[in-house]
């Protein structure tokens, strides 16, 4: 009781930026676009915090950035907290700046509930790359937004697009995506970017947990990690197991590959990003990819929808409806239809 | 509920010192006071820690430092962060730093120094009071003196 009153009061001194002090930090749409073209990252960084933070004039700069979308070799990475994604992603980062390709990371972490703050840890497994200016990582924390991502996700991602890293060239290389450390439940990611990737580690259940729905239907490719562990065949056994419980594969359909990796040693991050790789050229062939970009577009217009409304009828809720509710004069579903249609 | 546009700050270590307790502790309390804290880890170059901060677009680095490096660390971060265009981005820190060393500190654009025992509360509130105002700004000195004239504690020292 006490913790909950403490928290409470935390909460009441709420922390927000965009106060005098970071005034500094917005900047006028059409130079922010012309310095992140430059390939400048001070400038991506500037225009992430814009489209995140929602300064005023952050319109101007989502709208600004979003004709670059399509850019980019998009790639999520979800998989229960602790499995390795992280450490997965530096050793990718790693695989891809040998061949010289340029890369993106945003890594999400979780707000906590009772006071807004959050500990960005993602960041720690890759810091070894902080110097290579081929390498931008930037943390984001999920500020209140279920199903592992971000709302504002795809306007960072239309930024990461529109960086020039060199003359003619689009966007990053790659554009990685680590979601939260999800449950089983939270399969969002699939909507936002072009391949998926789910990572297990050993000891993380048996046959029937890759059985269930969720997370584990979603993959494009999985990466059972920590494989320099024991049971690494038990679990890469589980996962392919429950896969052929599904249907025959149609002809010429992606049939999902399972890797054994370690993220410590190295092994199979190679074969992993093959995988990755053939993922999109697979895509690219079957015409499939069209159709993924048509649902990611789908899906940030539909949470810009309900982000605009949920914002804006939750602005209209007082005291005096929650009084309603409790004195049983009204009930959620009535109050909240007239919420919406503005009235009540 | 989750509020919008939190505080963003970054706790770094340069250097080879390998103390990471206080870090941890500050990360985490400041975590707590409702604040977005990104953590280097251990064994960070300046240059390392100026990059970060560009990337992760920060209002504040607070340095960690108890192997008595400081007087070489602190002011080469800060002066890092100047040169690659942060010059809004305010610097503290703390960990086993010498009384008479914090003078010399603030006068290179260290904003304020936490040594042991410091409730972590009242770094919360310095760091919410510096970045709201933007006083660190104009006078570090000035911001200096308001927090200490609100200190009470015995092991705070500024
Ligand atoms: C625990 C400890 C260790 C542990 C460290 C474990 C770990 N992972 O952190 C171990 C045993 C590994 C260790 C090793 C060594 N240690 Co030692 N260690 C200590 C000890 C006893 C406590 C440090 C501690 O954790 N305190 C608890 C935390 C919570 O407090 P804190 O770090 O001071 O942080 C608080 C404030 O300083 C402040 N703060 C800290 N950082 C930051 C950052 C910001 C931004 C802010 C706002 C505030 C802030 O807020 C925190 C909370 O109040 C200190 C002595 C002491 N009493 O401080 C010596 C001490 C730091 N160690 C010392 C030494 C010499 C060593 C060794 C070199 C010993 C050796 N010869 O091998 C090695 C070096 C290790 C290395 N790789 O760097 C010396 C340093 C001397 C100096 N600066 O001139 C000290 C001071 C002991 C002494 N009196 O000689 N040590
Ligand atoms: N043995 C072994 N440990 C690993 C491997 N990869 C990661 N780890 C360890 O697993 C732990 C979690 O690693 P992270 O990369 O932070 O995991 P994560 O999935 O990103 O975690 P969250 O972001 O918190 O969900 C760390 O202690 C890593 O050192 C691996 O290949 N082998
Ligand atoms: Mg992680």
């Amino acid at each position: 009781m006490r913790a909950a009153k403490r928290r409470a009061a935390t909460a009441d001194r709420a922390l927000s930026r965009g106060s005098a002090a970071s005034r500094s930090r917005r900047a006028a749409a059409p130079e922010l676009l012309e310095r992140v073209r430059r390939g400048d990252q001070g400038a991506v960084s500037r225009a992430l915090t814009m489209v995140t933070d929602e300064y005023s004039g952050y319109e101007a700069v989502t709208r600004a950035f979003f004709p670059y979308h399509g850019g980019s070799r998009t790639i999520g990475l979800c998989g229960s907290p602790g499995s390795g994604k992280s450490s997965l992603v530096n050793a990718l980062v790693a695989r891809v700046r040998k061949d010289a390709e340029t890369v993106a990371v945003l890594a999400v972490d979780p707000s906590s509930a009772y006071t807004g703050g959050a500990f960005l840890g993602d960041r720690i497994r890759v810091q070894e790359h902080a110097l290579d200016e081929g390498v931008f990582f930037r943390s984001l924390a999920t500020r209140g937004m279920v199903g592992g991502l971000n709302e504002t996700i795809f306007a960072a991602i239309h930024v990461l697009q529109a960086y020039e890293a060199a003359k003619g060239k689009r966007g990053f290389d790659w554009i990685f995506i680590e979601t939260v450390g999800t449950g089983q439940d939270e399969v969002e990611i699939v909507d936002v970017v072009d391949t998926v990737v789910c990572v297990t580690a050993p000891y993380q259940g048996d046959e029937f947990q890759a059985m269930k729905a969720g997370t584990m239907e979603i993959a494009d490719v999985f990466a059972v990690n920590k494989a320099d562990l024991e049971e690494v065949d038990k679990a890469v056994a589980n996962i392919r197991d429950a896969m052929s419980l599904g249907p025959d594969a149609e002809e010429g359909a992606w049939v999902v590959p399972v890797h054994a990796v370690s993220a410590r040693t190295k092994k199979g991050v190679e074969e992993l990003l093959g995988s990755i790789v053939d993922h999109g050229r697979h895509l690219e062939e079957t015409g499939k990819l069209l159709e993924r970009r048509k649902r990611q577009l789908r899906k940030e217009l539909s949470l810009l929808i309900s982000r605009l409304i949920t914002r804006s009828t939750l602005d209209r809720v007082t005291e005096r409806h929650i009084d309603l509710l409790l004195d049983k004069k009204s009930d959620p579903l009535t109050l909240g239809r007239k919420l919406i249609r503005g009235g009540a | 509920m989750a509020n919008k546009n939190a505080y963003r700050i970054l706790i770094a270590k340069p250097g080879l010192d390998g103390h990471d307790r206080g870090a941890k502790v500050i990360v985490r309390s400041l975590r707590d006071a409702g604040f977005e804290v990104i953590y280097t880890g251990i064994r960070q170059t300046p240059e390392m820690i100026a990059r970060t901060a560009l990337q992760e677009d920060v209002d504040a680095v607070g340095l960690s430092l108890l192997s008595g490096a400081h007087m070489t660390l602190f002011p080469k971060v800060v002066d890092l962060l100047r040169k690659t265009g942060l010059d809004d981005v305010m610097v503290f820190g703390g960990g086993i730093i010498p009384e008479e060393d914090e003078a010399a500190l603030r006068k290179s654009g260290v904003a304020a120094v936490f040594g042991p025992g410091t409730p972590t509360v009242r770094i919360a509130e310095f760091l919410k009071d510096a970045l709201e105002t933007g006083s660190w700004k104009s006078s570090p000195k000035k911001t200096a003196k308001k927090a200490a004239a609100k200190k009470k504690g015995r092991h705070a020292r500024r």
